[in-house]
């Protein structure tokens, strides 16, 4: 929770990880150079005193994440999203078994999501099977980027993606996180186009599709997808560390989001540990658009930031939100994503 | 003979850009090398992250190749893509003028047969549509009403940079460039309805501002990777 000015803000960080980035655990120079990516995302776009040096970055304790998230970053839950690249690291850089073992730890802290590759075919129907009994999953995290031996990367649009979005809804896993960032595939088209997000949404409307990211690099994209499709959102990890940054881009980027999808489909996310909530929340919630774009954006609320920065999550897990800190009006044991006003919410 | 100056290497490189931030490789600093030796011109292109997309890498690597080897003198160009996941396919297909498709083989079989001439398609005509919403603010801002600029024609548009940069990418795409044609085009090319005019450059602007924050973080990854400053545009 964080208060500032007289307002309560209850914090859900939509996206999370507790990744092994270390070089003992790199298969191949492209798990170097993928941490070395996500360490060059946390140096450009992070204030100056939580800059880490690689070697933390690499990998971090226990007592870390809890300290930066829960001690001081305000977050009342944070939700794990797994990403595995079992072909550039060894144990997998963030697998859902290594993010479980916290989320089991410490249940009242953690949501984590487990993950599917449709190039598993038969076989991970069965294992999504299991890991949402043993983890009892709403969500799951996919990465269409990710390599695996010749086949770099796959699309929603496939016949067995869509058997395991399938799967998702029977086994009652309704929010499907979608990275949408450097995708390799296909290879030459735009390997960013979020159309197959746009398909699957149609076809799949008893599931909310989250897409990380608000789909930079293609926002405009994304954006329109969003005004036709109910059920897609959009997760602000990468985006809105530009807060700090470039201000003035940040404000075209939450106008145009509130524009187009509205105050109710907009998750806030650090990326941790790329970037650290709590800097992100205080500036957040600090944030104006400037005075002379209000023109064409018009202004944040304190309503508009509760939302975002956790009722519109705790909506889509139903995660309990205390009573100070709802929204005036709003329905009892969750935020103000009612079913009776959010024509697809779970 | 006179040697080739580095000056016309780079103006030349000057007209190759980033399809997807339509900016010339040159002013994102891409180009971390040139060297020149007799007809002989061979650049090093480096990009914001190692994971960079591929065919966007393959598009600016083959333009640039053909760009030098545009210049009067030179007779050979070797373009070099450093520090990137798949410079390997990538320079050798450059080298070899093998293309994209026949480039990437080695590396998965996930091509799909059309090569890059779609990808280079959709991102002119994203390059277009934000110059055009450009030029707009600007006339926009000097009190023509959105009813104005929809029945507004090119010889009607007061001479500015942004209108010779618009014109520029009008060109690319084949479209009519008569100072009787209307100033409003939809990325297909046809115009645009005064009804629809205000929907139009409110869509515009969301494909510039998405451009032009991708040009953003490319800036601040290429000075956190490389610890070069850049200069900031946001």
């Amino acid at each position: 929770m964080y208060e500032k000015d007289g307002e309560k803000y209850f914090v859900v960080d939509g996206h999370i990880h507790f990744w092994d980035g270390s070089p003992e655990n790199w298969k191949n120079v492209h798990g170097q150079q993928f941490i070395e990516c996500f360490h060059d995302y946390h140096k450009a776009l992070s204030p100056e005193e939580y800059k880490w040096p690689i070697e933390e970055f690499y990998k971090y304790s226990e007592e870390r994440i809890l300290h930066d998230l829960f001690e001081v970053g305000y977050v009342d839950k944070a939700i794990f999203q797994p990403t595995y690249l079992t072909d550039f690291y060894k144990n997998g850089f963030n697998t859902t078994e290594q993010d479980g073992v916290l989320a089991e730890k410490y249940p009242e802290r953690f949501i984590v999501n487990g993950s599917f590759d449709p190039r598993d075919g038969e076989a991970g129907l069965g294992e999504l099977e299991r890991l949402a009994e043993r983890y009892n999953l709403k969500g799951v995290k996919l990465y269409t980027a990710e390599w695996k031996g010749r086949s770099k990367g796959w699309s929603l649009k496939d016949d067995w993606a869509k058997r395991y979005l399938e799967k998702c809804g029977e086994l009652g896993i309704v929010n499907i996180h979608v990275h949408k960032g450097p995708t390799i595939r296909p290879l030459n088209r735009d390997a960013f186009d979020v159309a197959d997000v746009d398909d699957v949404a149609s076809e799949f409307t008893d599931l909310n599709f989250i897409v990380e990211h608000v789909g930079l690099p293609r926002l405009e994209d994304f954006c329109w997808i969003g005004t036709q499709e109910p059920n897609v959102y959009g997760g602000l990890a990468v985006a809105i560390p530009f807060i700090h940054t470039r201000p003035r881009y940040f404000a075209q980027i939450i106008g145009e989001l509130l524009y187009w999808l509205g105050e109710d489909r907009i998750t806030f996310a650090s990326d941790y540990a790329i970037w650290q909530p709590k800097w992100l929340i205080e500036e957040f919630v600090d944030f104006q658009i400037p005075e002379d774009m209000q023109g064409e954006y018009g202004t944040l609320t304190p309503e508009i930031k509760k939302k975002i920065l956790g009722l519109n999550l705790a909506g889509l897990y139903d995660i309990e939100v205390p009573e100070e800190l709802r929204l005036k009006g709003a329905h009892a044991g969750t935020g103000p994503v009612g079913s009776d006003t959010e024509p697809v919410a779970p | 003979m006179s040697g080739i100056r580095e000056a016309e290497v780079l103006g030349a490189l000057s007209g190759v850009r980033d399809p997807e931030l339509d900016e010339p490789i040159t002013t994102l600093g891409f180009v971390s090398h040139v060297e020149r030796e007799g007809a002989t011109v061979r650049i090093r292109l480096r990009l914001p992250t190692y994971f960079c997309s591929p065919n966007f890498a393959y598009i600016m690597a083959e333009d640039a190749k053909r760009a030098l080897l545009s210049l009067p003198r030179v007779r050979r160009a070797e373009v070099t893509l450093e520090d990137f996941h798949v410079a390997e396919e990538i320079n050798r297909g450059v080298q070899r003028d093998e293309g994209f498709d026949r480039a990437m083989a080695s590396f998965s079989d996930e091509t799909s047969g059309e090569d890059l001439d779609a990808v280079r398609e959709t991102f002119r005509r994203k390059a277009f549509i934000r110059r055009q919403e450009i030029l707009c603010r600007t006339l926009l801002a000097r009190g023509k009403s959105p009813r104005e600029l929809a029945h507004m024609c090119l010889g009607e548009v007061p001479p500015c940079p942004e209108l010779e940069v618009y014109l520029q990418r009008r060109r690319e795409l084949g479209f009519d460039l008569s100072p009787t044609s209307p100033l409003l085009l939809s990325a297909g090319g046809d115009p645009i309805p005064e009804a629809a005019v205000v929907e139009h450059l409110r869509k515009a602007r969301l494909t510039r501002i998405s451009l032009e924050g991708n040009g953003a973080l490319c800036s601040d990854l290429l000075a956190a990777r490389y610890g070069r400053k850049e200069k900031s545009s946001a």
